[in-house]
């Protein structure tokens, strides 16, 4: 009976050996994406061990930490606070111990939590010398004054709306307002009061969505805002090499292929007009002929140098801005006055004020400075970066100039600012079937000193359903906020 | 003799030779280490969840150093020649045990289930109850070959115990395997186990009469010895019960543990490979064939294939859906390969059955990939250990009974771990020594008892077969 049992034994052997390839298969090969499945409790236990790191603007932390009381089955010990949690929501984003965490708090997770690899000698060092393993922080490019302005120009204002506003020279983001927002330490707990917080927020529950962040996730048409793009697709592909040459520009503008006019908005002088006067005007009828004599392929090459059609990651990600591709004529007309298909994050209009202030240059947008440990070591800096040219340093001032002129003696006159000079572009886009809707009013600007550096470039766009819609104009509702955000980065660098 | 294990000079083979070392002490100094590694266990969950050295850590030494002790002297007294390393082997995996059983004890998000109680104590008392009857089978089985006299005793008893959980009103439906009865007093028994031992001795009882008729009368079929159909009865009749057992008690291991059990053993009673053939065809067409129509069999299948799905529906409350085996894969990744150290983890989040069924997981968290290798090692020592025994077996009921009892062993080690583990579907078994449970903490310790007394016969040197000048050529040619 021996030779059986030997095989008998061999078969047990092969038992405990297939016992042990599966645990090595559990354990080690797939051991990483078990341990951070975000569904597995372990990855929330972690983020709320320790007290989480900080996110900080200006040097000062707009978020805390707290213990959350271990009242109950509570096994998350510390919970997540705000400074002023509304107003920078839209940059932190929030972490939540029942609702998980997103933007900032979760992009940046693992230094905050300690679990980066790069903070892995430090905690071993921690372990060893007793010390408690602590979060790093993530220092952000914001301007607090900047962001204040915006915010509370938005909230003042009171309609929903937006605002950003880069440094054109870096790319840094100074300033990221959405409004209504949330504040983001309601339901930053797991109790049913948090639960009740975050439904409240929900868009089901409140139709004015203040959980969406209209600066980085919203698309609108950008209306007139967008005749910049259209204007340094002129001076580019060289149909006109000036802002002060006439432009062939016949009134009333039949759009090519069809029997309907491009109207302008009141009777101005937009027959032949120079390019600088279409834009201080805003003629509607220059800059659909501009679009529609360029065609869609160029009009489109163009926006995609400003950064159209894709998403920005800032590092959170942004919705991408549209300029269609495959339109008609008549369709890249209007696409080339902000209309039709042609919508853009506030984002993305300000990343065009900020190319055409930075003499052509688009510097990639980013918010996060650098990542600290916690004894505040950097473990990462970002540099600025260039992401096209979408314009050359001459027509960038051609373009600059006309800009100039807008606010000088057209229709931004409300963003002039004493000693600085600012130059801008409003918007009103139409919007609804049959244009029904209040339109959307934008204004995009940058401030110039008077030694020539230019620290900023805003984008604000508003959204007012109370607002009688003859009021609603760029330079009427949203360029008074640009100027209060220009006004507190150019105070903030004295 | 049997040329497979050790040198010539340290042999423990099937014709015993004079003068065997006893390794009694090889014994007692393993144990000490078997009772020095849960001690310090011990002591590591106390530090890490309470910052300080657990109060009962002396009291807990005490006792298993006792128990342990104990053990070891009556194998010193009533089986001197017994194999050295299974007592020291199950000391260790049962004191493991112990140690995360108090662990998961501490546990707040387990104290708030309904279903708690303080397990720890209760597994002591155990395990206590359990080295008795090892105890008791050393004094009392003075010799494995008595237990052939029962063979059909072990049958009825066997049935009996299985058929137990049917009854109304003793049977305890937990969690949908109706492998339970609830004494009064006792609590749960689970007869399961118990019928595993009782089981084996028939088979072994059993196949040794039969076996050459098994083997020999059989008529040859497409390269297959086919047996007769009157010797086929005895499987069909097993295979039947094992097929009641998953129907009525929904209780795929089990009947899959016993099923094995007896194709191991008719297999080395026969040695007819087509056996393990049929036994395989059978078990196969039986558990497809009942996971057709038996809806807790699929449950358990399609929480296998399928654990993450499993999971959110349990999570979305959709009832007679199961987290456990989605939490049970997560603390095994948790772990890594270090795992967390003890009383670090969070394999409470397995909530119910952390303790039994699902203690693995906890050490697959806490003590990582090296601490589950380290224990399937054990198991897997156990087992050849076993069969060890079955090689040096001088008789063929002593044979069967041992490599019944290991394969049997082996098998549940396999289900079990498998399942938890995620390479089989869950059944509702529990690891021999390391789970929460009075009837597997017994009949496991009967069972080491068993092998320490078959392999204490097995290793015993044979009467010196004095006046035979032929064996004493024999011994002198032998290279020493």
């Amino acid at each position: 009976m021996n030779k059986p049992l030997r095989r008998i034994a061999i078969f047990c052997g092969l038992l405990v050996l297939t016992l042990l390839l599966r645990d090595n298969w559990l354990q080690y090969v797939k051991a990483d994406s078990l341990r951070e499945d975000t569904l597995n409790r372990r990855v929330t236990i972690a983020r709320y061990s320790t007290p989480r790191g900080d996110i900080i603007v200006d040097g000062d932390p707009v978020t805390g930490s707290t213990a959350s009381g271990s009242a109950g089955l509570n096994d998350l010990k510390y919970k997540r606070t705000y400074k002023n949690g509304a107003m920078w929501a839209p940059v932190t984003g929030y972490a939540s111990q029942a609702f998980g965490a997103n933007q900032l708090e979760s992009l940046e997770d693992g230094i905050l939590t300690g679990n980066d690899d790069r903070l892995f000698f430090r905690n071993t060092l921690d372990m060893i010398t007793g010390k408690q393993k602590s979060g790093g922080n993530v220092v952000t490019t914001l301007n607090s004054a900047a962001q204040s302005a915006a915010y509370n120009g938005l909230k003042k204002q009171g309609g929903k709306g937006a605002v950003v506003a880069l440094d054109p020279s870096t790319g840094k983001i100074l300033a990221l307002a959405s409004y209504p927002s949330y504040d983001p330490s309601v339901f930053a707990g797991n109790s049913n009061d948090d639960a009740a917080a975050w439904k409240k927020l929900q868009k089901k529950y409140d139709p004015n969505d203040p959980m969406l962040n209209r600066a980085l996730r919203e698309t609108y048409p950008p209306g007139s805002t967008f005749k910049v793009v259209t204007a340094s697709a002129a001076l580019e592909n060289g149909l006109y090499k000036s802002a002060d040459e006439a432009t062939n520009s016949p009134l009333p503008y039949v759009m090519p292929g069809t029997t309907t006019e491009l109207k302008n908005e009141g009777n101005i002088p937009c027959k032949n007009a120079t390019m600088r006067v279409a834009l201080r005007v805003s003629c509607n009828t220059v800059f659909g002929k501009i679009g529609a004599d360029l065609g869609n392929d160029k009009m489109l090459a163009e926006a995609k140098k400003f950064g159209f059609d894709s998403e920005q990651f800032t590092p959170v990600r942004s919705s991408a801005s549209v300029f269609s591709d495959n339109m008609n004529q008549s369709q890249t007309a209007l696409s080339s006055i902000g209309q039709y298909n042609t919508a853009a994050t506030p984002l993305q209009m300000a990343m065009v004020a900020s190319a055409v202030a930075n003499d052509g240059k688009l510097m990639k947008p980013y918010m996060i400075d650098k990542l600290q440990s916690s004894n505040l070591d950097t473990i990462s800096q970002t540099e600025p970066e260039e992401m096209s040219q979408p314009l050359s340093s001459a027509n960038a001032q051609i373009l600059q100039s006309m800009m100039e002129t807008v606010v000088k003696d057209g229709t931004g006159k409300n963003a002039q600012i004493n000693g600085v000079t600012v130059g801008g572009k409003t918007g009103t886009a139409q919007h609804g079937v049959e244009n029904s809707e209040n339109p959307y009013a934008w204004f995009i600007s940058y401030a110039k000193l008077p030694d020539g550096s230019k620290p900023v470039a805003v984008a604000v766009v508003i959204e007012d359903d109370q607002a009688n819609r003859d009021d609603i104009s760029g330079g009427g509702l949203a360029a008074p906020i640009a100027k209060s955000v220009m006004e507190a980065v150019i105070n903030s660098k004295k | 003799m049997s040329s497979t294990t050790n040198t010539s000079t340290n042999h423990t083979s099937t014709i015993g030779s004079i003068g065997t070392p006893s390794r009694r002490n090889t014994e007692l100094a393993l144990l000490v280490f078997a009772v020095a590694i849960p001690v310090f266990a011990y002591a590591n969950v106390g530090l890490a969840i309470n910052d300080k050295v657990p109060a009962g850590l002396l009291s807990y030494g005490l006792g298993l150093g006792l128990l342990a002790g104990v053990a070891h002297l009556a194998v010193r007294r009533f089986a001197p020649y017994a194999d050295p390393l299974l007592l020291p082997l199950a000391t260790l995996l049962n004191g493991l045990g112990l140690v995360v059983i108090w662990r998961l004890d501490q546990s707040k998000l387990l104290q708030s289930l309904p279903t708690y109680f303080t397990a720890a104590p209760r597994q002591l008392l155990y395990t206590a109850l359990g080295i008795a009857m090892f105890v008791v089978v050393l004094i009392f089985l003075k010799d494995h070959r008595v237990l052939q006299r029962y063979t059909y005793i072990s049958m009825f008893g066997a049935l009996v115990l299985l058929m137990l959980p049917l009854v109304p009103g003793l049977g305890a439906n937990i969690y949908g395997a109706k492998i339970w009865i609830s004494v009064p007093g006792l609590g749960s028994v689970q007869p399961g186990e118990f019928a595993k031992i009782a089981l084996a001795v028939f088979f072994a009882g059993y196949l040794m009469v039969k076996r050459d008729a098994l083997a020999l009368a059989s008529r040859r079929f497409l390269g297959l010895y086919l047996p007769r159909g009157r010797d086929l009865g005895p499987i069909l009749v097993v295979w039947l019960m094992s097929i009641l057992i998953l129907v009525f008690e929904t209780d795929l291991g089990t009947s899959l543990l016993f099923f094995g059990m007896f194709v191991i053993m008719l297999y080395v009673a026969t040695e007819r490979t087509s056996w393990i053939v049929f036994g395989l065809l059978m078990s196969a067409g039986g558990a497809v064939g009942v996971a057709s129509f038996e809806p807790h069999v699929q449950q358990r299948v399609q929480a296998w294939l399928n654990p993450l799905k499993e999971y959110k529906l349990s999570q979305a409350g959709v009832a007679g859906h199961s987290e456990q085996s989605m939490q049970a894969l997560w603390a095994f990744g948790s772990g890594g390969t270090l795992g967390t150290g003890l009383g670090q983890g969070h394999s409470d989040l397995i909530r119910f059955a952390a303790n039994s069924d699902f203690i693995l997981a906890t050490f697959g968290e806490e003590m990582g990939l090296a601490g589950i290798m380290a224990i399937l090692l054990i198991y897997g020592l156990i087992v050849e250990r076993g069969v060890r025994t079955a090689l040096a077996a001088r008789d063929p009921f002593g044979k069967l009974l041992a490599v019944g009892l290991s394969g049997a062993f082996a098998l549940q080690v396999f289900v079990v771990a498998g399942g938890v583990m995620g390479l089989i579907p869950l059944t509702g078994m529990t690891m021999p020594f390391l789970a929460y449970g009075g009837s597997s903490v017994l009949a496991n310790w009967a069972l080491i008892g068993i092998l320490i007394r078959i392999s204490d016969t097995a290793r015993r040197p044979a009467p010196a077969p004095a006046g035979n000048p032929d064996a004493e050529m024999t011994q002198v040619v032998r290279p020493s």
